[in-house]
């Protein structure tokens, strides 16, 4: 096992290396920028809007709340797709090329070889997704009087459920060739937020049905459920017509995850990865 | 000392392991049999040549040893390790048939890596020396993508090399490499015979294999085929006597029966003006074990 931090290495250096990195960083600060446009703009509409109405909805609640939930959305995607590129030709994509026999012949093991690759790129991924959300933070809190009512521990939620995108991805890459898994990812990734829309819309209509394939389906792509469960704190202390409000809009009052959300995503963290050794270690390279 | 025939080899009452023992190995890959029942040892300090044609399983077998891919019956163990077991790794070098270093990795750093993988404490000296011998002294800080590709092979051999492996598994080393670069290699593997190293070389270069190789095992469809030291191979194939009229060949002689025939020939008033003794090349050898084919 002390060959971890030899790989991990390997692994950033790559990634690094990769144009996937400058992407993402010119990405980001596209992002960041629109972002401020539309927040300060949204805040400065909010305030000659608010004077008018009366109805009890406190609307720059309502507008900070949204579009601080759209830049959750955002941190979600953009982490992302920097932890599937990281690590979507790790196995079978790098056998193909010849990368990975040198390597694995090595009397490291694969698990070792798999478990650096998780932790660089979840790592790399992970801490990149806090620093947008911050980011984003920073830019809602500069822009008008609404603050998050929660803000550690959806920074800490988008985290996680970049870093099991990032392990799914893995274990996609045991399996399939680097284009082949980047798709099934991507597919993966927006049937959870199908899914996820398709909660919110079941409780606005009041449709058990909906609600329960809904939530069936994010225990089973747990990174939907942490996604939601961020989106839930943001809000968490806020109450009455404003709540009601929000529950009606794509970012606000999602369904929080409780209290067994953290052992499972961990669980499902192990279980996918654990998979992902199991399937490695008896693939023929 | 080292004899490769039979078990293991004795010295001096005390059992060495052989470096890389196969015993009725197979494989398939789906319906693909690729190996059927194959038994190969590489004793230590021996060079053992493995030919066949495309698809023949050289590289199958190769892998299996070096743990890549799992056989579907049979044994094969490196010192008496099982293959793919970490002591079986630690033990040897790999240079794959088709491989690839990261592009923007310098050869003094691609040799770091696999020092540190390896659990190598060589260290600068160890880079230095390997890199000098294989003729990539100048090239220590060209990064890979910069290289040619005998370049990249000539740093796949000293990655092999990395550790100080008592195995080596070298599958196609010289595809790539110039005349100099072959011989560069050769003169390496001598020298690794010298020190004790056991090495199993992949090769369709039927004379770079002659001229090494202890021993030759060539398979074909997962099946040896023949195997056995060059010139036990290579059985005699007649004598050429140059005559005042020409060369006349007498195909039924051996060496031995060179000087009487000379003696006949001249009693008969004829002037000899040379006399070689034929023998069969491997590629001869190779070409009639395995029948023309090439599929
Ligand atoms: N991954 C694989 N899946 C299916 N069949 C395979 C695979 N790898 C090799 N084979 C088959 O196994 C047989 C042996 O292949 P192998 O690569 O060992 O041949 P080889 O002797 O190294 O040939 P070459 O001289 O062309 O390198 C071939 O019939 C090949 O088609
Ligand atoms: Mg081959």
């Amino acid at each position: 096992m002390s060959a971890i931090p030899t790989l991990i290495g390997y692994a950033l250096r790559e990634a690094v290396r990769r144009k996937v990195f400058v992407v993402v960083v010119l990405l980001t600060i596209l992002f960041l920028a629109l972002y401020w446009l539309g927040a300060t703009k949204a805040f400065e509409e909010a305030r000659s809007f608010s004077g008018a109405t009366d109805s009890g909805v406190d609307v720059e609640t309502l507008t900070g709340a949204t579009l601080f939930g759209l830049s959750m959305f955002a941190t979600l995607f953009l982490g992302t797709v920097l932890g599937v590129f990281l690590t979507l030709g790790s196995v079978r994509g790098d056998a193909e090329r010849g990368l990975l026999q040198p390597l694995v012949v090595r009397p490291v093991g694969r698990v070792a070889f798999l478990v650096a690759r998780f932790l660089g790129a979840a790592a790399v991924s992970g801490l990149y997704a806090i620093a947008v959300f911050a980011g984003a933070l920073a830019i809602t809190v500069a822009a008008g009087p609404w603050r998050p009512d929660s803000v550690v521990a959806p920074a800490l939620e988008l985290a996680a459920g970049v870093g099991i995108v990032t392990a799914i991805s893995l274990l996609g890459s045991v399996f399939l060739s680097a284009t082949a898994n980047g798709i099934a990812i991507f597919m993966v990734f927006g049937a959870g937020l199908v899914s996820g829309l398709l909660g919110q819309i079941g409780e606005a209509l009041d449709s058990p049905t909906l609600v329960s394939v809904a939530r069936a389906t994010s225990w089973l792509l747990p990174f939907e459920a942490l996604y939601q469960d961020g989106l839930h704190r943001i809000t968490e202390d806020t109450r009455g017509f404003t709540e009601i409000a929000l529950q009606l809009g794509p970012f606000g009052g999602a369904q929080a995850g409780g209290s067994s959300l953290l052992a499972w995503s961990l669980a499902y963290l192990a279980l996918v990865l654990g998979i992902a050794a199991l399937a490695f270690g008896r693939s023929d390279l | 000392m080292p004899t490769g025939l039979g078990g293991a080899v004795h010295t001096l009452g005390r059992v060495a392991a052989a470096a890389l023992a196969v015993r009725a190995l197979e494989k398939r890959y789906g319906r693909i049999q690729a190996l059927r029942g194959i038994d190969l040892e590489v004793g230590e300090g021996e060079l053992v040549g493995l030919l066949g044609p495309n698809g023949a399983g050289k590289s199958t077998l190769v892998k299996i040893a070096c743990g890549l891919i799992r056989p579907s019956g049979g044994s094969a163990t490196i010192l008496d390790r099982p293959a793919g077991s970490p002591a079986a790794r630690a033990a040897l070098g790999y240079l794959a048939e088709l491989f690839r270093f990261p592009g923007w990795y310098s050869a003094d750093e691609v040799l770091s890596l696999h020092q540190k993988l390896a659990g190598s404490s060589g260290g600068e000296g160890e880079r230095a020396e390997l890199l000098e011998l294989v003729g990539l002294g100048d090239a220590r800080a060209r990064r890979v993508e910069a290289m040619s590709k005998g370049m990249q092979q000539r740093l796949g051999l000293a990655q092999a090399l990395v550790g100080s492996p008592r195995l080596l598994l070298l599958d196609e080393p010289t595809s790539a490499l110039d005349p100099v670069g072959r011989r560069i290699v050769r003169r390496l593997l001598e020298e690794l015979r010298g020190r004790g190293i056991g090495v199993l070389l992949n090769s369709h270069l039927l004379s770079e294999v002659e001229r090494v190789c202890d021993r030759v095992v060539i398979i074909q469809r997962g099946e040896v085929v023949a195997a056995g030291r060059p010139e036990e191979l290579s059985r005699p194939r007649g004598v050429e006597i140059e005559l005042a009229g020409g060369v006349r060949s007498f195909p039924d002689a051996s060496r031995e029966d060179a000087p009487a025939l000379v003696a006949r020939l001249v009693g008969e008033g004829e002037r000899v003006y040379g006399v070689r003794a034929l023998a069969a090349t491997l590629e001869d050898v190779y070409l009639q074990a395995v029948e023309g084919d090439t599929s």
